[in-house]
């Protein structure tokens, strides 16, 4: 992954920076404007995580390439409190938000692929990918 | 995500025939569209986007402000479409859990089933019925081999699984005393030690506990803070509250319970009960315990089970057959 364009986040308005990359990118893998608004709805909740429990961090993108499949892949990386209980995280339901279908579940349907690994003290990377179809 | 998508040409037909003729049937067709996409899981946006790509269709020359307007309309729906799938999601985990209490609720019925004895000159009604698929109430019958028969009839304070899963724990600590512990006033005093020591502090279960002798004709009884049974006279037809103190199990270890004794009479009745019987409501009114006698005398010509049966249908039908609380009744008739 040496090309990976990163956006740092430390203020509310870089969420909006992070997500016109993304979709800019997205548009150009090849995704339609449903896919595009959804990989823009995903970069939201993670940069407004990050923003708002980390206090700063950053969101890189990567063109990842499968079997003849195209995606996007989008890391989310900060080195804040980390997440004690993920499973109960992962729970609907659970998110301030009360069950909106946002959140970090929000953000797993909203991808094809999620991975989270986090360090309580260490801080959060959450990993996840979309394929052009 | 989306398993399946709109069929585009036949979403075009439509919506060209209504911007056409703005006539009813295609809108008909439109709520049919509707139903499927929810049936297929087709997500809110993607019906959006058909909807985009077929007024692009059907209008090569769409103005970009309007084509703007309607990316804008779909990124509006995305977060409602997400709120949907999981509503989606919760729907099935829902069905899951109905399931499993269901076998829950099974196990509980084959853990607490009970053997209603077959007394001679004696004749003996039950009904015990859970207001949601897991009943709070119990009832028991202990067989001893000279004869006497014990009767528990409890109820845990609360309704559902915790109150169920309280049960079966009761059943099984009667089961472990000595057989020849009998005595009313001595098993709630152990049972109450049980309750003590195991059970959540925020839980209250009330037992009545009888000793019936039928070969002498004796009740003998105890109570730890439970609704208060009926004795029927039948010499002067009159009712009398089967009145014994004792304290609710578990609220401390050292409680004692006093035992009392009566004869039963030919033609009487010892009716026993939980609140879902007495609590009966019709709508906001709770119904008064005279009311419950009434129903019970005016079927007192039936046989016991008989008996309890009509009163709980009556109740029930009251209710508008929706038992708020578990229904329990056991009517003990001895024969003239
Ligand atoms: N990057 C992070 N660092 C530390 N904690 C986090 C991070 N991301 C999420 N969390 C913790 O996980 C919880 C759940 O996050 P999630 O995004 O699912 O919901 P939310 O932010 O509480 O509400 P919503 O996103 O619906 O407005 C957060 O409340 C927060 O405690
Ligand atoms: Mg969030």
């Amino acid at each position: 992954m040496d090309f990976r364009t990163c956006v740092n986040i430390q203020k509310e308005w870089d969420i909006v920076g992070a997500r016109q990359f993304g979709r800019d990118f997205s548009k150009k893998l090849g995704f339609g404007i449903v896919d595009q608004a959804r990989i823009a709805t995903a970069i939201s909740e993670l940069a407004r995580n990050i923003y708002l429990y980390a206090g700063s961090g950053k969101i890189c993108f990567d063109e990842v390439e499968n079997v003849g499949s195209r995606g996007i892949c989008i890391v989310a990386i900060d080195t804040g409190p980390g997440i004690k209980d993920i499973s109960q995280v992962m729970e609907d339901g659970f998110s301030t938000s009360g069950g909106l279908g946002a959140g970090l579940p929000g953000v797993k349907r909203l991808m094809d692929e999620f991975d989270i690994t986090s360090k309580t003290g260490e801080g959060t990377e959450i990993r996840v990918v979309k394929w052009v179809r | 995500m989306d398993a399946l998508k709109l069929d585009l040409s036949h979403y075009r037909e439509l919506l060209k025939q209504y911007i056409n003729t703005q006539d009813e049937s295609a809108l008909y067709e439109a709520e049919q569209i509707s139903k499927r996409s929810i049936q297929h899981n087709i997500s809110l946006e993607e019906i959006i986007n058909t909807h985009i790509n077929a007024l692009e269709d059907i209008y090569p020359e769409l103005p970009e402000n309007i084509q703007h307007s309607m990316s804008f309309l779909l990124e509006v729906m995305i977060s409602y479409g997400l709120a949907l799938q999981e509503f989606q999601d919760l729907r099935e985990t829902q069905l899951e859990i109905k399931s499993e209490i269901s076998v829950a609720a099974r196990m509980q019925n084959t853990l607490l089933s009970t053997v209603k004895p077959d007394v001679e000159g004696f004749d003996i009604g039950v009904v015990s019925v859970p207001a949601n698929q897991m009943n709070g109430d119990y009832h028991h019958f202990i067989h001893h081999e000279d004869g006497t028969v014990g009767i528990t009839v409890a109820d845990v304070i609360g309704k559902g699984i915790p109150a169920a899963l309280c049960m079966s724990m009761i059943k099984y600590a009667m089961e472990s005393f000595p057989s020849e512990h009998k005595n009313p006033s001595e098993i709630l005093e152990s049972l109450n030690r049980v309750v003590e020591r195991n059970v959540d502090p925020s839980m209250f279960i009330t037992m009545f506990y009888a000793l019936f002798n039928p070969a002498a004709s004796t009740i003998s009884y105890s109570s730890a803070g439970h609704e208060p049974g009926f004795y029927y006279h039948a010499a002067d037809d009159t009712f009398e509250e089967i009145r014994a103190k004792g304290v609710v199990l578990g609220v401390t270890d050292m409680a004692q319970y006093r035992q009392y004794e009566r004869e039963i009479h030919a033609g009487d009745m010892i009716i026993l009960l939980t609140d879902g019987v007495t609590e009966c409501r019709q709508g906001d009114r709770f119904i008064e315990s005279e009311e419950v006698l009434e129903v019970i005398k005016s079927f007192s010509h039936l046989s016991a089970q008989e008996l309890v049966e009509n009163v709980y249908k009556h109740f029930e039908k009251l209710q508008d057959f929706h038992l708020r609380d578990d229904f329990t009744l056991i009517i003990i008739k001895k024969d003239v």
